[in-house]
């Protein structure tokens, strides 16, 4: 490679110069190309890294047989983009897995054959050998890793990266496969974006003159958010119900999928917005979007017009993936009834939470119900959905923009409520209660 | 003045990623998705909507405002390098990491903060030579192939 014009300490030139063997070598070069690419001036140490290292499809292992075709050829090859196959080491920074491809023990109720579940937990112990957490998740901070505020982070995740901006403080940008792995071997990442203060202002507000004080609700006016801004930072103001974390965790999924939206403020409720002035800071406001009944009703609309059918013959539930007090309310919801035989439920979670909700009698709850909680996936990372499948029921804006255009089905927007009612009885009922 | 014989338009810019490519232009307004927008294996668009929406962008000189979505962009574009289907070279206005990851890791001669706006002045179907190492873009209006590239 030619010389970087990203500036390099001493143990950066020494990483590049293989004082910490081949592969740390290889992931300083493929953050060297990156760090040039954006323009970045230098480096952050990061130690706290999200990605999805070394995992990968049959298809890419066989691009790659005549290096073996294995692990080490995948992670020199593809996650390191190296033009040699180097030994991977043990990971040297906190290093965790993010979602993947299919639940590990219900995988075969996921439409998964046998050989690709062999491929799935050949990977799983390689991920597990090289030191990176099994935590198989989109919401790591509920699964074992919460940034605190100002840690420099490297996280993919678009839902996640939002929220560790946002709601904690940490400083990501959305990062990619390659830049995340490369990252977990040399500790570092482009000092460029979200780690720096001057790009994490505000700079267009967004004025919420309808109370907006319900999960529901505040998933509609994330994706409200997403449209008006596209990919700037929102300064959120106004009606604004008692904040949560499965509020905000609904809100940012639904804000980065309709705009890719990376950090919002909200005024007097996230950690850098104790006011609108010091949320914009050295930025002129922009734009000004009012999110009132109007815009209220259009949200809801959008996220339903994919809605025909209203005979619902799957439910699910679970993204971004559950938290223990989301599926606490699942499994209250559906004590006592059935599931409709024209009908199936699905609840996605960590590993993690699932543990809690097994020693909870949740799971065992949803299962009487005929309910079945699954970890790992979803439908739409997975392509994975019941046989025959035609209308789905989701809770998440975020699901309800991407599952039905990746499936090919109709999906409809509704309550966890609505969802839980329309799983029991295989129809869709759910309207637009009138703002709480 | 006719187009036909003027030479061709000429920006400047910075370096993303080195090289040189010449090729046809295929230009859009909209931003594009990697994860969920793009079929890897064919180099096409599928995001529903898209104005590009069942175009291949494989063998062109992509022409777009940059990358939205998913943190998997990179991942996917780098699956068109390795199944043949990658734009010959990127020509983008908007810089973020998602699109900076994908340009290195395709490989492929990249330009960006040019001294005039690509979007405008570049038609599908111009013939258009991207030289990364020195930030440039020359642009033959209507495809007229160059008869000597100097």
């Amino acid at each position: 490679m030619g010389s970087p014009m990203v500036k390099l300490t001493g143990e950066e030139q020494a990483m590049l110069d293989g004082a910490k063997g081949a592969a740390t070598a290889k992931a300083m070069e493929l953050l060297i190309r990156y760090a040039d690419a954006l323009g970045a001036e230098r480096f952050v140490e990061t130690n706290n890294v999200a990605g999805v290292p070394g995992s990968s499809i049959p298809w890419v292992k066989e691009y790659y047989k005549a290096d073996g075709g294995d692990y080490r050829a995948v992670f020199s090859r593809f996650d390191l983009d190296s033009d040699e196959v180097v030994d991977v080491p043990r990971m040297r920074a906190f290093s965790c897995h993010l979602q993947g491809g299919m639940d590990p023990t219900l995988w075969a109720e996921q439409g998964m054959t046998p050989e690709q579940h062999a491929n799935f937990a050949s990977d799983e112990r390689e991920t597990a050998a090289h030191g990176v957490q099994i935590l198989k998740t989109c919401t790591p901070y509920i699964a074992g890793n919460v940034p605190v505020f100002g840690e420099h982070c490297a996280w993919m995740e678009s839902s996640a990266v939002v929220f560790c901006n946002s709601v904690i403080g940490a400083r990501t940008n959305c990062e990619g496969r390659e830049s995340t792995s490369s990252a977990m071997l040399a500790q570092r990442v482009p000092d460029w974006g979200f780690h720096r203060d001057e790009y994490r202002y505000g700079q267009h507000k967004v004025n919420v003159e309808v109370p907006v004080d319900s999960l529901f609700d505040w998933g509609m006016l994330g994706y409200f958010v997403g449209l008006a801004v596209e990919d700037t930072i929102p300064v959120i103001d106004g009606q604004l119900g008692q904040p949560s974390l499965i509020r905000h965790k609904h809100f940012g999924a639904a804000a980065a999928s309709s705009g890719g939206v990376e950090m919002y403020h909200m005024v007097g409720i996230t950690p850098e917005a104790p006011s609108v002035e010091r949320a914009f800071g050295a930025n002129r406001p922009g734009e000004t979007f009012t999110y009132d009944a109007a815009a209220r009703r259009r949200i809801y609309e959008a996220l339903n017009g994919v809605g025909q059918s209203t005979d619902v013959d799957f439910v699910m539930l679970g993204c971004p993936h559950y938290s223990i007090e989301q599926i606490a309310e699942a499994a209250h919801l559906i004590e006592g009834r059935k599931v409709s035989s024209n009908s199936a439920l699905w609840v996605f979670t960590s590993r993690a939470v699932k543990a809690t909700a097994d020693a909870n009698g949740y799971t065992k709850t949803l299962a009487d119900a005929g309910a079945l909680l699954m970890t790992d996936t979803c439908s739409s990372i997975s392509a994975a959905v019941p046989p025959g499948t035609k209308v789905a029921a989701l809770d998440s804006a975020k699901q309800v923009h991407y599952l039905p255009a990746i499936m090919g089905i109709e999906g409809w927007y509704g309550t966890t409520a609505d969802c839980i009612d329309a799983a029991c009885t295989g129809k869709w009922a759910g309207r637009l209660a009138e703002p709480a | 003045m006719t187009d036909a014989v003027a030479g061709p338009i000429v920006l400047t810019g910075r370096k993303v990623v080195g090289g040189v490519a010449e090729g046809e232009a295929l230009v859009t307004h909209q931003t594009i998705s990697g994860w969920g927008g793009v079929h890897a294996m064919s180099g096409t668009v599928i995001e529903s909507r898209h104005e590009l929406k069942g175009q291949s962008f494989a063998g062109k000189i992509l022409v777009f405002p940059g990358a939205k979505g998913s943190s998997g962009w990179s991942g996917v574009f780098h699956m068109t390098r390795l199944a043949g289907t990658a734009p010959l070279a990127l020509v983008f206005t908007t810089m973020t990491t998602k699109v900076a990851l994908g340009a290195v890791v395709m490989r492929v001669p990249s330009v960006t903060d040019l001294d005039g706006d690509p979007l405008a002045l570049i038609a599908t179907g111009d013939w258009v030579r991207v030289d990364g190492d020195a930030g440039t873009v020359q642009i033959w209006k209507g495809g007229a192939r160059p008869s000597s590239v100097g």
